[in-house]
């Protein structure tokens, strides 16, 4: 199947990480953080998942790329037995 | 009840995850072009993909919730459901059994059976496991329901048929692969859905040593943060025998290596190397999940043991109600916003149990049993239409068990528990049929009926300690035997049936003639097939030595939390 689910998967957690990451600034120091014992979870969480949402859609550029270069290099090949 | 208040934040994240599973089923619509495709994701995908699906699969919500609520009643004695209970099996299927599966060119576990055994053999299976995948589907579906009314408010039809429509939308759409890009979806939301209350539950409790202390509060509690130290015969696991015979040989072997919904995620990889890496890659995963799903339950307790006010756990019965352990501590720690994401997690958690029974039942069902006794012979489009069908079939059959369920709870225990006897002596079976040439279809027919008949036999002999109704056991008027709860019951009704198949399969077997020549079982029995040699590039990535790291770090991690 042709689908990078690694697309999918960034996408969705850099999306859902930007939402909480906005919410949990426009919510600093808000008196709803106490029961999650003082800190700021929904910051903290957005952080995270923006971190691992970048990584992911980065790896699956960098293979796409790699596969690009791989298949010029054996097209190459191929053209330079055809002379 | 609804104790939970959710804002416009926690249903965006909802929405949001929603559009994204119907959104993987929409983008692989295109490639759903022919019956192989839809039922067996085409054999093409990676491995990481298929080990992160094959666990997956496995992670459903009765899993999350049920491992969580053991985690609370027996402490990190229910890590012996990873690493006895799952890790040598996956070990097993990977380097042992996959060659077979894989190589034989069966499109399932069923065909495996009918092409090592015979036409009966792979039609007892194929009934048994339809109609136990819709069941389990139903169920998850009726769990799902019956949550989302007591923590939200929300109504149960409401949320039966809505859960009900997304899997059936993007199993439809894009069938297996469909399914198993999603489990892989799902996989990184609970794991990241469910980490932030894990962390903050780990912190309040003052660490892993804060938790030992507030453990140790309660006599009753204390030391529950051991795996084997607590183990004896009076135990509710029921002793060392129980643990490593009954669990960790018979139910896990049982279910990892002869389970089509956790193999087909395996064979539905591009290559032998492949599919034998996927058991391996999942057992990773596998290994490090007990520490978010067992730890809440430790935490609610040490949380109770401390009187935290803020912490309550639901009475039910003349205990506490365990099932609740995650929502309740959802509740405590998490305000809204990661609070939708804990919620989504748990709905995800729900969705791959079913799609992953809906996705089973319809390749079961379009190749072993429409293909092979309603309607042989059809063009292919045929097949990947009925498919199709299949799917929606499935899920209106689970939406009609999921509504037995709601009417007679007790029955559904029941037919679950006839369900699990299938298991134990189907193993068996395989066992023979895998590695000897000379066991026949007659032989593993008898064995998997006498085993399960056996299995029946003890349970209606025998009762967990307390047992108030006769579905835990002892309808047969006689008790036999007490155990000292119903796990312990089920490891030992595992190691009889079995031990009775195994026997049956052997001497049926070796009473009767050869069925199949040497020729015909090339590829299907151990003795008869070429050593599978890997190709992987790189010594690193073969499977053998993939299993010895595995198999290792289960290992250092059962002596650190002895």
């Amino acid at each position: 199947m042709g689908l990078d689910i690694k697309i999918p998967i960034g996408a969705m957690f850099l999306l859902l990480g930007i939402i909480l990451t906005i919410f949990g600034l426009a919510t600093l120091h808000d008196e709803m953080y106490s029961i999650s014992i003082g800190k700021n979870i929904n910051l903290i969480s957005g952080i995270g998942m923006v971190i691992f949402g970048s990584f992911m859609l980065l790896v699956s550029d960098l293979v796409r790329k790699k596969k690009l270069v791989d298949e010029d290099a054996l097209k190459d090949d191929v053209l330079k037995k055809d002379d | 009840m609804e104790i939970f208040n959710l804002t416009w934040i926690d249903y965006s994240i909802m929405i949001i995850y929603f559009a994204f599973v119907l959104g993987i089923g929409w983008a692989l619509k295109k490639y759903m072009k022919n019956a192989a495709a839809f039922l067996e994701a085409g054999r093409s995908l990676p491995a990481w993909v298929t080990g992160l699906a094959f666990i997956s699969a496995n992670l459903g919500a009765l899993e999350v919730i049920g491992m969580a609520a053991s985690g609370a009643k027996y402490g990190m004695a229910t890590v012996h459901f990873y690493w006895i209970g799952a890790i040598p099996a996956m070990i097993f299927l990977a380097i042992f059994m996959m060659p077979f599966y894989y190589g034989s060119k069966a499109r399932s576990v069923p065909e495996y059976l009918k092409l090592r055994f015979d036409e009966k053999t792979r039609g007892f299976n194929a009934f048994s496991f339809a109609i136990m995948t819709i069941f389990a589907s139903g169920i998850s579906m009726y769990a799902l329901a019956l949550l989302m009314e007591t923590l939200l408010g929300w109504n149960f039809h409401m949320s039966l048929f809505i859960s009900a429509f997304i899997v059936l939308l993007y199993t439809y759409l894009g069938g297996l692969s469909s399914a198993i890009y999603n489990e892989v979806l799902q996989f990184f939301l609970i794991v990241i859905g469910f980490l932030p209350l894990v962390v903050v539950g780990m912190v309040k409790v003052g660490g892993w040593d804060g938790l030992v202390e507030k453990l140790a509060m309660n006599p009753a509690t204390a030391g529950m943060h051991h795996s084997w130290q607590a183990i004896s015969p009076e135990h509710p696991m029921g002793g060392w025998m129980g643990i490593f015979f009954g669990l960790g040989f018979v139910l896990s072997f049982g279910y990892w290596c002869t389970n089509f919904l956790v193999v087909q995620r395996a064979m539905a990889a591009g290559s032998m190397s492949d599919a034998r890496k996927t058991p391996l890659i999942g057992a990773f995963p596998k290994m490090f999940i007990p520490f978010l799903v067992i730890f809440p339950g430790m935490i609610a307790i040490a949380l109770i043991n401390m009187g935290d006010e803020n912490f309550q756990l639901p009475i039910k019965g003349n205990g506490y109600d365990y099932d609740l352990v995650i929502p309740m501590l959802l509740h405590r720690f998490m305000p809204t916003g990661v609070l939708g994401l804990g919620l989504t997690a748990l709905m995800a958690s729900f969705m791959s149990g079913m799609a992953g029974n809906v996705t089973a039942f319809n390749t079961v069902w379009t190749y072993d049993i429409y293909q092979s006794y309603i309607v042989p012979g059809k063009p292919d489009r045929h097949y990947l239409r009925v498919g199709q069908l299949t799917t929606i079939f499935g899920v209106l059959v689970s939406i009609l068990t999921a509504y037995v369920a709601k009417q007679f709870n007790n029955v559904m225990d029941f037919l679950q528990l006839i369900f699990a006897f299938i298991n134990a002596p189907l193993f068996a079976a395989f066992l023979a049929g895998m590695f000897t040439k000379r066991a026949t279809g007659n032989g593993a027919f008898y064995g998997l009926v006498s085993g399960t008949f056996s299995a029946a036999m003890v349970h209606g002999l025998t009762q967990p300690e307390g047992a108030q109704t006769l579905i835990k056991g002892g309808w047969a008027g006689a008790v036999l035997q007490t155990f000292p709860s119903e796990m312990a019951q089920n490891f030992w009704i595992a190691i009889i049936a079995f031990s009775v198949a195994l026997v049956v399969t052997i001497v049926v077997s070796l009473s009767g003639k050869r069925t199949k020549s040497d020729a015909e079982l090339k590829g299907l029995v151990y003795q008869l097939t070429p050593k599978t040699i890997d190709d992987s590039k790189h010594w690193y990535q073969r499977p053998v030595f993939l299993a010895w790291v595995v198999a290792a770090i289960a290992v250092v991690l059962s002596i650190v939390f002895w």
